[in-house]
């Protein structure tokens, strides 16, 4: 479905190791523009590893990440600065500043680039937060807010200089379902609105269900299934249907 | 070559002063290359210059009051008691001004700075400035360091001279000594080389305390416990280094300010 669209992200034989572990086994995947890729995979299995190396928070043993054509994975802090400015990231538990408002949150990523007009900023922090929905709540601390209140204003932070692709580390751990619902919902709405990329690493398969345009399985280090939501739920391997079925093979 | 990396404890030595090593060059091409926010120094001159000042002046007054009252119950036995006002002021240039404020901001800011960066550290928070594109040592070490610069010869300044309010009060009010005496002795013997050293004392130790908190801040693992453990440890490296430095520090600035003599 996507083979005619140019790939925003290109990952070829990533690997990673931390300590003795080897997280990452030879990760290879291409990320079209404009499309939701669900990253799924257990716990501890390397996906948040794997979607740190995109934004350069990691770098990788060895492999190739490309955005928009351009190699990432030897660039220094100082040369990653203007492919981060096009990448937005959802940390799993939000990562806002706790010495600032949540509107100083919103801000921060416009004043850092040099956007001085308090109006402007204003007006995009209201916009960006109408988004979220967490109108009203722009003079809490953080420490304030609930889990997915939280999450609500990292990713207000993060939509609000327009990136063309967003990060999501598990957006609805440790949610309730009526709260992993609006989020969800969210990431939708993200998408048709601002026409983003979005890569979302999760393990929640009613979010998956939600939101994906196509879904890639990551297992002991690397890519097992890659496809669209319908061949995933049309899968008889036994790894795809235990992960999607939830079975753990434990006897009891 | 391979002698000293065969211990763990060496090896961990030099990468510690490698790391340090790195942060400080990369902090100083930084403050060279304008990327300094003026707005987080000013907050942090308030939180660090500020906000240490009860302290130092606490510790300046008492030190200089207790010194002041060793030094005479010491000099009246031998007669010399106008001596106390010139052997306290030197002192508390040279020597106790300096590293006592040292102590004290290693001990009040090192630890807060540590603390700090290192809960943003263990709560992603470091990870999310990287996202956003924003370099973490130009948005927390450079205003650190710069207000640090600023401060601490001022901290140590104020501690001298809180010191010798209180070494005068003592001396001339509850010690009885001539006040003309002691302000006279004391005026003939310090030397402004003496104040000079005391403030580039100062210096040197602020870039120990604020590299040595924001590197353990920096390096911080292991959630909470590892916070209180780079804050421990940053305050017992910066206080370590700051008493050792002191005294290579004192022999190489002798030769530059040599002691003694009288104008």
């Amino acid at each position: 479905m996507s083979a005619h669209r140019k790939n925003l992200i290109e990952v070829r034989d990533l690997r990673q190791t931390i300590g003795t572990q080897e997280i990452l086994r030879g990760v290879n995947l291409d990320i079209p523009k404009g499309e939701t890729l669900v990253l799924l995979g257990q716990s501890g299995g390397g996906k948040s590893v794997f979607l740190r190396h995109l934004i350069g928070l990691m770098r990788p043993l060895s492999g190739s990440i490309k955005i928009e054509g351009e190699e990432i994975a030897h660039l220094n802090e100082r040369e990653l600065e203007p492919v981060r400015r096009k990448i937005g990231m959802l940390f799993q538990d939000g990562a806002l500043f706790d010495s600032m408002t949540v509107f100083d949150n919103v801000a921060f990523p416009l004043r850092e680039r040099g956007e001085r007009n308090e109006k402007v900023i204003r007006e995009k922090v209201d916009h960006a937060l109408e988004l979220v929905s967490l109108q009203g709540q722009e003079g809490k601390m953080p420490v304030n807010l609930s889990g997915g209140m939280r999450k609500r204003a990292s990713l207000a932070r993060a939509i609000i200089s327009e990136p063309s692709c967003i990060l999501y580390d598990e957006p609805t751990a440790g949610l309730d379902p009526i709260v992993s619902d609006t989020i969800n919902k969210l990431i939708r709405r993200l998408q048709s609105q601002l026409h983003v990329t979005s890569i979302v690493v999760t393990h929640d398969m009613i979010s998956t269900d939600h939101i994906a345009d196509r879904v890639a399985l990551l297992r002991e280090g690397r890519i097992h299934f890659d496809g669209t939501l319908q061949s995933l739920h049309a899968s008889t391997d036994p790894v795809i249907t235990d992960f999607i079925e939830g079975r753990s093979h434990e006897i009891d | 070559m391979k002698f000293p990396y065969s211990f763990p404890l060496t090896r961990a030595f030099c990468l510690y002063l490698g790391q340090l090593a790195f942060l400080i060059g990369e902090t100083f091409t930084s403050i060279l290359a304008g990327r300094v926010r003026w707005k987080l120094v000013l907050h942090q001159i308030v939180e660090i210059g500020f906000g240490s000042q009860a302290v130092v002046i606490i510790t300046g007054i008492f030190t200089g009051a207790v010194f002041t009252a060793q030094i005479f119950f010491q000099f009246n036995a031998l007669n010399m008691s106008s001596a106390v006002g010139p052997v306290v002021s030197i002192a508390l240039c040279r020597e106790l001004g300096p590293v006592l404020t040292g102590l004290m901001v290693a001990g009040r800011v090192g630890a807060a700075m540590s603390a700090e960066i290192g809960t943003m550290k263990v709560t992603e928070q470091i990870d999310a400035l990287r996202a956003l594109a924003v370099n973490p040592v130009d948005y927390l070490v450079v205003p650190r360091t710069m207000a640090i610069m600023i401060s601490m010869p001022l901290l140590v300044g104020e501690c001298i001279f809180f010191a010798l309010a209180a070494s005068y009060y003592v001396a001339t009010d509850i010690l009885n000594v001539n006040s003309v005496f002691f302000l006279q002795h004391m005026w003939s013997y310090t030397h402004s080389r003496d104040m000079v050293m005391a403030l580039s004392k100062g210096f040197v130790f602020a870039l120990i305390v604020v590299f040595v908190g924001c590197q353990q801040g920096l390096t911080t693992r292991d959630g909470a416990v590892g916070v209180g453990k780079s804050t421990t440890e940053a305050v017992v490296i910066s206080s370590l280094s700051i008493l050792m430095i002191n005294f290579f520090l004192t022999m190489a600035l002798n030769i530059i300010f040599p002691a003694g003599g009288r104008y």
